[in-house]
């Protein structure tokens, strides 16, 4: 016997009736949300349209860009190439919840320190890249933050500032 | 994206009797491949089961070989020392792939699954493709074929297959598990991927109902001394143009045994059985290798596009051999 499947969404795929929502609960920076919605969505689009956390950025959406880098149970992904409901009881933080009260984080503190941006569209994904990059322990060294820092681009090209600005928070942190 | 209807699964059996059922179903894993697939509409199921549930995520090495769940991430596995240590090319083929946030999200059975990078296949407004939809002719065959494939291709199709990761587990002569209604299958990587001949949009040779649970890579003599050589025109986070995938046992200076797999020029790990052959008993030594090695290129047949590469083969391959030769 084969045991059955568990929480089915059904949706009907065949016509064009609106699809059909999905229950999910997200933990996001310490907090519960408990929200239904379309199983299309992705995790990055969830926390921008549904819960104004706009700080993960939409740049290509094809998981190319880094802009939506977020960490779910303390690693680094691309929220654009994951679905909300498959992170349905994941820790995930956001660069909303890595700075302690009115403190920033010594990564962010960091970026400013080294101007380490132009436009700043890439910067939270870079600053959460960095942050798990660092605590990955691959920071060690410039050409190892170059490499460890690949999957997030800056249109600016303000690379110079972005690894000065990693290679100091690693020494501090 | 069209709607479609999702469902998790903890259990195996339960996966594949939901995939069996459903024509239009798909696994999700990682999601990096098949997300995009259905941003662009290149696939469109109509139910995802998501599998990350399964328990598919074991990595274990030990005497007998290394045994890669299906679910173990691109960046566990490169991370694990017991891979890093006794089958460095796997390590090195998973680190060059990709970004540090993708292969934390990607599956190794999602890995094998990749499709072709080719432009005209993934383009965002459809072209000719037959691997994307049959019978539409290929554009590449007399487009922009630069980076496409000089062995093993047909006039239906003439892709690369992008994975870095299997070309290296080609070399090592890993063994793919599949299981589905009918039982398991044990597959070695090489034949998992089907050549394009008349019906290219077939990649491989799981079926419909049938999933990844494993890939098994043998102990063997010459696993510790392998190395994954990567060319591209970017230093990071680019796909290969050419790459090679070695492993040696060596007889002092001399070669004892050489596996060679090619990635970037085929539609699949591309072994270069004859220069294997060519190469035993071998100094170590770049003239030597380049005679060995070009022996196995007589058959390559280049685009209008891509006679760099066969060039650019032999050499990445004779590098890759005094790399891995000259390990301790």
């Amino acid at each position: 016997m084969t045991p059955s499947l568990t929480n089915e969404v059904t949706g009907d795929a065949a016509s064009a009736a609106p699809p059909a929502l999905a229950p999910v609960t997200l933990r996001i920076n310490g907090a519960v949300h408990q929200l239904t919605i379309d199983p299309r969505a992705t995790l990055l689009d969830t926390l921008r349209e549904r819960l104004g956390l706009t700080g993960a950025k939409k740049g290509c959406d094809r998981g190319e860009c880094g802009a939506c880098t977020v960490h779910v149970n303390g690693r680094r992904i691309n929220a654009c190439m994951t679905l909300a409901v498959m992170q349905e009881g994941q820790e995930i933080t956001t660069i909303e919840g890595l700075a302690l009260g009115e403190a920033v984080h010594a990564v962010q503190a960091a970026f400013i320190e080294h101007d380490a941006f132009q436009c700043g569209y890439c910067t939270p994904g870079q600053i959460m890249s960095a942050v798990a990059c660092i605590r990955e322990g691959h920071a060690g060294s410039v050409a190892e933050i170059r490499e460890w820092m690949s999957g997030n681009l800056c249109r600016c090209s303000a690379y110079p500032n972005i690894v000065a600005a990693v290679h100091a928070a690693a020494q501090r942190l | 994206m069209i709607p479609f209807t999702y469902q998790r699964t903890a259990d195996l059996q339960s996966a594949i009797a939901a995939l069996a059922a459903d024509p239009e179903a798909a696994c999700i894993a990682g999601g990096t491949e098949l997300l995009n697939w259905m941003k662009d509409g290149i696939a469109a199921p109509h139910r995802l089961i998501d599998i990350n549930a399964l328990p598919l995520a074991h990595i274990e090495a030990d005497s007998r070989g290394l045994r890669l769940g299906a679910l173990a991430r691109m960046s566990d596995v490169a991370a694990h020392p017991g891979v890093r240590r006794a089958y460095p090319a796997i390590a090195e083929a998973l680190e060059l792939s990709a970004s540090p946030q993708l292969r934390n999200m990607a599956s190794m059975g999602g890995n094998l699954m990749q499709r072709t990078r080719c432009p005209y296949f993934r383009a965002e407004t459809e072209l000719s493709c037959n691997k994307r939809r049959p019978g539409t002719g290929c554009a590449a065959r007399a487009g922009e074929n630069r980076g496409h494939a000089i062995f093993g291709w047909s006039d239906a199709c003439v892709a690369t297959h992008p994975s870095d990761v299997a070309v290296a587990l080609a070399a090592l002569e890993a063994t793919v598990h599949v299981l589905g209604p009918r039982g398991e299958r044990a597959i070695p990587v090489v034949d998992f991927y089907r050549l394009p001949d008349e019906r290219p949009e077939q990649d491989t040779v799981l079926a419909h109902d049938e999933l990844i649970t494993a890939i098994d890579v043998p102990a063997s003599p010459l696993t510790g001394r392998s190395h994954y050589l990567k060319v591209r025109e970017r230093s990071s986070y680019e796909f290969a143009l050419v790459s090679a995938a070695v492993a040696l046992a060596m007889d002092g200076k001399h070669i004892q045994q050489a596996r060679i797999a090619l990635g970037g020029v085929a539609p699949r790990p591309w072994r270069l059985t004859a220069a294997e052959g060519a190469l035993i008993g071998a100094p170590l030594e770049r003239d030597a290798l380049r005679r060995a090695v070009e022996s196995a290129f007589g058959a390559a047949r280049p685009l209008v596009h891509n006679g760099f590469k066969v060039e650019l083969a032999r050499r990445t391959v004779v590098r890759a051999l005094e790399h891995a030769g000259g390990r301790p």
